[in-house]
């Protein structure tokens, strides 16, 4: 009887190599149980505690002056950092895939030495080199150019921290994609910078947003580097991580939780855009993934 | 007659035939342009992918550069294009050096192997692409372009799918774009990667008889490789056959089929039968006996007998050359052929063409004279 043969909808059919069901429904479980109990369940926590005592004193104490200067130093060290990533990003990942040259493998390693180092590695970096003991601090301070406890030495440790992002996301997709496109754009005439506009950004958009929207997240969520470069004066040099801790080490619980939602919130945004993009431009990223 | 003078003739011939089938569709500004290549040497690295080669390509020519993988020929198609540069040698575009000219400049139509399309382009886009990159003071007016653009559609058959994306074309359609797309920026040469190297072999064969119909009505100085003979023999004026990064015969389809210099291009073009033989003071020997033909001018040592399959006559074993046993019978009608292994030397087993209605069985022996045959010294 051919229907029952393709029929798999019928019951006791199963196809040879899917598990038992028991196998299943074990795996999705587990599944499930972890990402619950792991991820889900303090993200609500994050919530519930920022608005245990009412909405009032949630508002009021993001209102609070250090808070609200967090949150600016937050937003303008990841609107400096981001782009300066992109930028280093794309220029890398160029490099990486379509040239060959001496010390390639090297440069490879190194775009993944800020996810190998431990943050606060990092930081002390940047505090040897630009500290007021460090190898630059004398003629630093001689030029009365503040780096370590100050904004720049945060926007410093933001980019090295952040640096892999773009890069890791770009290299493979431009590395599968070659550089036959960008061949077939000069011969036809385009200069190199339209040849990069018109053909290998649109290549490349759908990575470069994936790795901008991960840059971001990370460059505004960082604590370890920051905190080591940052000296920790309230209401300038401290962004949201470092004042949620401060806020906690006070016993100022609802103010370091609706701090922390804050950012929790910035991921669900960050997963939230990402989702949009790929559901609307669904078709477009198929085609240019094919 | 020499060899340029009948390519002028060819191509006369092809100009009087085309403009009797259709009027040439597309108007050439000037003559199509003639290209030099001037002693060009490359390598990358170590690797030499070129050593010397010099080849001269009259206008409106459509030539095949023809080789086994690694022969250097997409090596030498790039280098033309400006896409490689030479570490010695000169390209030249009609009388002017194109060598320090960037491939901008050059003014060439490449249609890469795997075309290169813009995927996230439109195919009215993509062939209009070489137009929109043009600097301002030289780019035509968007409805000069539409014209431009709906007029290479038609050409190349593919009126009504302007709207589409490349992901929605087939193989064959996607390569037509890609010959569109250059062709968009009216090349002074146009240059092809394998351009049939990706579609199956159906397909293969309509697009190559299109792309010489094509080329009869555009007429522009072209350059294709691939290392298909079937395909180089069927559409180009001329063959170059390749190899190791060398020349081996610049010729027409016949040349290099009736008359190859070296054993590669027998062995490479067309099929062959190949009989170790040694030459010595003038005379052929074969299994250590003297054997009826002629050295062709092959000195002393080593050397190997080259024939047609069906340049071998089967004759009775008592007036042959050459004498052997039928391993094996196999095909059917005019394809019928027979494995044969030599008596004097067992191991060379040769294939050759059965004439129809010869009956014949597996363990007979057989005669084998060549009526036509060409001797080359063996490699050392």
């Amino acid at each position: 009887m051919p229907d029952r043969v393709h029929d798999a909808s019928s019951p006791g059919w199963r196809s040879p190599t899917a598990e038992a069901p028991l196998v299943k429904a074990l795996l999705i479980g587990t599944a499930l149980l972890f990402l619950g109990v792991f991820l889900l369940a303090p993200l609500i926590t994050v919530f519930v505690a920022a608005l245990s005592k009412g909405a009032a004193v949630f508002v009021a104490s993001l209102g609070d002056a250090d808070t609200l200067a967090a949150i600016r130093l937050t937003l303008l060290v990841a609107a400096i950092a981001v782009p300066a990533n992109l930028v280093f990003g794309v220029a890398a990942a160029w490099a990486i895939a379509k040239y060959e040259f001496r010390g390639k493998t090297l440069l490879t390693t190194l775009i993944d030495l800020p996810f190998s180092v431990s943050p606060v590695v990092a930081g002390l970096i940047y505090v040897i080199l630009f500290g007021a003991h460090g190898y630059l601090g004398p003629w630093l301070n001689a030029h009365n150019i503040q780096i370590i406890f100050a904004v720049p030495g945060i926007v410093l440790a933001t980019i090295f921290v952040t640096f892999p992002f773009v890069a890791r996301e770009l290299i493979p997709l431009m590395q599968k994609q070659g550089s036959q496109d960008e061949e077939a754009a000069i011969s036809l005439g385009a200069s190199g910078w339209q040849t990069f506009l018109r053909v290998t950004l649109p290549n490349i958009k759908w990575g470069l947003m994936y790795g901008v929207l991960l840059c971001n997240a990370r460059a505004m969520g960082e604590f370890g580097a920051v905190s080591v470069v940052s000296g920790h004066i309230r209401g300038q040099t401290n962004t949201m991580p470092l004042q949620i801790e401060i806020l906690y080490n006070d016993y100022q619980w609802v103010a370091a939780f609706a701090a922390a939602s804050l950012l929790a919130l910035l991921a669900l945004v960050t997963l939230v855009v990402k989702s949009v993009l790929e559901w609307r431009f669904g078709d477009e990223l198929a085609s240019v993934h094919r | 007659m020499t060899a340029l003078a009948q390519i002028r003739e060819d191509r006369d011939h092809i100009r009087a035939g085309a403009t009797a089938v259709a009027p040439a569709p597309e108007p050439r500004p000037g003559n199509p342009m003639n290209l030099t290549v001037d002693h060009v040497v490359k390598a990358f690295g170590k690797t030499a992918a070129l050593h010397g080669v010099s080849l001269e390509i009259a206008g409106g020519e459509l030539v095949a550069l023809l080789g086994p993988s690694g022969s250097g020929k997409t090596t030498l198609l790039r280098v033309i294009a400006g896409l490689e540069m030479p570490n010695s040698g000169r390209v030249l575009f009609g009388d002017e050096d194109a060598s320090a000219k960037t491939v901008q400049e050059r003014n060439v139509g490449f249609v890469f192997q795997s075309y290169a399309l813009f995927r996230h382009m439109t195919v009215f886009e993509n062939i209009a692409f070489g137009l929109r990159v043009r600097p301002q003071r030289e780019r035509l007016k968007e409805s000069a372009i539409r014209e431009r653009v709906f007029h290479l559609l038609e050409l190349v058959q593919l009126s009504g799918l302007e709207g589409r994306y490349p992901g929605q074309l087939s193989g064959g359609q996607q390569q037509r774009v890609a010959l569109a797309r250059a062709l968009a920026i009216e090349p002074s040469v146009l240059l092809l990667d394998e351009p049939f190297g990706a579609l199956d072999a159906k397909v293969r064969k309509d697009l190559r008889r299109w792309l010489r119909k094509l080329h009869e009505e555009i007429h522009v100085t072209s350059v294709f490789v691939t290392h298909d003979q079937e395909e180089a023999l069927e559409i180009a004026d001329r063959v170059v056959v390749m190899n190791q990064g060398r020349i081996e015969q610049i010729g027409t389809p016949e040349d290099v089929y009736e008359r190859p210099p070296s054993a590669f291009v027998h062995g490479f073009i067309g099929e062959s039968i190949v009989i170790p033989l040694a030459v010595r003071d003038g005379a052929v020997f074969f299994g250590g006996r003297p054997v009826a033909l002629e050295p062709q001018g092959i000195g002393d040592g080593p050397a190997r007998l080259f024939v047609r399959p069906d340049e071998m006559a089967i004759v009775a074993p008592s007036r042959a050359l050459f004498t052997g046993q039928i391993r094996q019978v196999h095909g059917l009608g005019p394809d019928r052929r027979i494995v044969v292994a030599l008596s004097a030397v067992p191991e060379t087993e040769i294939e050759i063409a059965l004439p129809r209605g010869s009956v014949v069985g597996v363990g007979e022996i057989v005669g084998l004279t060549p009526h036509r045959y060409r001797i080359f010294a063996a490699p050392a």
